[in-house]
């Protein structure tokens, strides 16, 4: 078997061991997997407003795979995108309201706010570990919380107390009437664009850019690439910061985009955390990462539907979307199998 | 409030909310000793808090006084069941750690809340009836100033957790289990070579780390926060980590660093009755704990380093 072919089995059979397990709970808590699969589908393809929905839903986890692909890509692990994310909506909805500005200058100028609030957010921990060889993890881990309390006493003194912030001005928004129509007054909107831009950015930047091979190159062996004449330090910071950049911008897509502000909130959104198995099961390519998005954003929206049409609890969709970063990260179990597997075909034949 | 008040107040309080840190922590260190690291410790506090509240509402009427203890054997067997999940990824798959942590986390919330619906039909537990109760030390409370401060209206809990971290010390740098415990994290092909045998240690290590994780989860549960919901476990686990980071690998270290954890967790709690700290606005309290284990990780931590095999698979016969 050819390595890409196992490339492309291992997520698979991943996604089919996820699912299959999350039929077995199913069955073990007393509810049939088929009417829960089926609701599944309904929530994701049932009618255009589930489907304009599903695509809202894609739309921000795009960017937090991305996000935390491209930190992969660069020999970094941002577990920190949820926070980007949060200061990244923050400053979109800031900009959203707090300006009145002509659609061409508010829209980008919001976007814009929330790159910059991740990219800075983001610095921090890129900072320490380049100059201080601090451990990224645990630092981003440490600002997701920081992100968390801030935003919320930020959306209190912005609003009087209120607990969530004014809604966004139209010239700020990403909505669409024309989406709104087609599918039903869901909550889609232009953002989905801006995340295929993203995806095509990143690829550019990492395979036809010079610095995007350096940036590589650091993530691969750090003492050859400073050997070879490279800023390892400067490349960390700026890898990081990019990351942290699509991560605000993922934040964007909720303030422009689905919301219109933002809420306090009393536990993190999750999707910086997914982001984390969509950049894993797109191998941390950039059109991996869609695809990834894809699959996450319809399981998560899909699942709202197995309440209404099952029964089932919704959080079946979160065991089952654990269970699948659980297999890909143990793709070399995998491996094994299908090579063990592909060599008994052989000696059959 | 004189100072001395202020004291009686908050160190009482302090020691109470860093009992499920410390455990965790000190989990943590045994199976980052071993060469594993342990995100997931997030999970494993979720599972402990969750089992525990659940074998507590279902049991109380029947063990009475004695139910929050036998919920924290219950959370324990179910930390190491739940932990096994890890093992078997990082240690036989060899899965990246850290992802396999993340996925521990997700699923253990998935789990936790999912059950609670099917258990209860709605999202939050009633609360427990049998909490743990507070108790004087006889003798010791006497003694002027230190006696009010440490030995009355104790938890239990509190003294199992820093009791467990002297032993955890005893049994990490005075025993031979903890010798082979330390060189397979360090140099697991060395230890390989000495006859340890490196995948059952870091089993070992892994289900200790799962133990001690369900406890400290369902003594959160049962004395702090005493019913389970979504958000009863909310970062505590990640805390455990910075503590035991902060506390350098050591256990005793890593209480210090979960008691000092303790010590800002409460003061954003009983802080609204101290003069001076009622002023200081609740974010900067929040935060706090998050900052300082920045700031540690940077400047103050020295010349600390993890183990140095932690966070790779040992692979036999791979140079």
């Amino acid at each position: 078997m050819s390595k890409r072919t196992t490339n492309i089995l291992v997520p698979v059979i991943s996604i089919l061991l996820g699912l299959i397990v999350g039929a077995i709970v199913m069955l073990v808590s007393g509810f049939s997997p088929v009417d829960g699969y089926i609701a599944l589908w309904n929530g994701v393809f049932g009618n255009s407003y589930n489907i304009g929905e599903t695509v809202r839903q894609i739309t921000p986890y795009v960017f937090a795979g991305l996000a935390v692909a491209f930190a992969f890509r660069t020999g970094l692990f941002n577990i920190g995108v949820e926070g980007q994310l949060i200061v990244g909506w923050l400053a979109a909805a800031y900009v959203g309201y707090a300006f009145d500005l002509p659609k061409i200058i508010h829209l980008p100028l919001a976007l814009l706010a929330a790159a910059v609030a991740g990219g800075l957010w983001a610095l921090i921990p890129g900072l320490l570990k380049a100059k201080l060889q601090v451990h990224e993890v645990i630092v981003t881990i440490m600002m997701n919380y920081i992100a968390l309390y801030v935003a919320n006493a930020t959306i209190s003194a912005l609003s009087g107390g209120a607990e969530k912030t004014e809604k966004i001005h139209d010239s700020a928004s990403l909505r669409s009437p024309f989406f709104e129509t087609i599918t039903d007054y869901s909550r889609m909107h232009w953002g989905f664009v801006i995340a295929i831009i993203a995806v095509i950015v990143m690829w550019f930047l990492l395979e036809k850019t010079t610095r995007g091979f350096e940036l590589k190159a650091v993530g691969f062996n750090q003492n050859a690439s400073d050997y070879a004449g490279m800023n390892v330090s400067k490349n960390i910071v700026l890898a990081m910061v990019i990351s942290g950049v699509f991560a605000g911008l993922g934040g964007a897509m909720e303030a422009l985009g689905t919301f219109g502000n933002i809420s306090k909130m009393t536990a993190f959104t999750g999707i910086g955390f997914d982001g984390i198995a969509v950049a894993l099961l797109g191998a941390n390519q950039p059109f991996g990462v869609l695809f990834g998005a894809i699959l996450f954003g319809s399981l998560k929206n899909g699942g709202l539907n197995m309440p209404n049409e099952a029964g089932i609890p919704v959080e079946i969709v979160s065991i089952v979307i654990a269970l699948i970063i659980f297999f890909v990260a143990s793709g070399y179990i995998i491996r094994v199998v299908l090579e063990r597997l592909s060599k008994k075909k052989k000696e059959e034949k | 409030m004189s100072f001395l008040e202020v004291l009686y107040f908050i160190i009482p309080s302090a020691i109470f909310y860093a009992a499920p840190l410390i455990m965790t922590a000190i989990g943590g260190v045994f199976t980052e000793r071993s060469g594993v690291i342990n995100i997931g410790l997030e999970g494993v506090m979720i599972m402990g808090a969750f089992s525990s509240i659940v074998f507590n509402l279902t049991f109380a009427d029947s063990l009475g006084g004695w139910t929050p203890w036998v919920g924290l054997l219950v959370a324990m067997v179910v930390g190491i069941v739940f932990s096994l999940i890890l093992a078997v990824a990082a240690v036989s798959f060899r899965a990246d750690q850290t992802v396999a942590g993340v996925a521990l986390n997700m699923l253990g919330l998935a789990v936790a809340v999912f059950s609670i619906k099917m258990l209860y039909d709605k999202g939050q537990t009633d609360s427990i009836a049998e909490r743990f109760s507070r108790f004087d030390i006889p003798g010791l409370k006497n003694i002027p100033i230190l006696g009010k401060m440490f030995f009355t209206d104790v938890y239990g809990t509190s003294i199992l957790a820093i009791a467990v971290a002297f032993f955890a010390w005893f049994i990490i740098y005075k025993t031979p289990f903890g010798l082979r415990l330390r060189a397979v994290g360090e140099h697991p092909m060395a230890a390989d070579t000495m006859g340890v045998n490196v995948t059952k240690m870091r089993y070992v290590a892994v289900m200790i780390s799962g133990a001690l994780g369900g406890i400290g989860g369902a003594i959160y549960a049962q004395a702090i926060a005493g019913n389970f919901s979504q958000t009863t476990i909310s970062g505590q686990g990640f805390m455990a980590i910075a503590a035991m980071i902060f506390g350098k690998w050591h256990p005793l270290g890593a209480m210090g660093a979960a008691l000092f954890f303790g010590f800002a967790q409460s003061l954003s709690i009983v802080g609204a009755s101290i003069p001076v700290i009622k002023d200081v606005p609740d974010v900067i309290l929040f935060i706090l704990p998050y900052v300082l284990t920045i700031l540690a990780l940077a400047g103050f931590i020295g010349k600390a380093r993890a183990p140095k095999a932690s966070g790779t698979p040992y692979v036999k016969g791979k140079r």
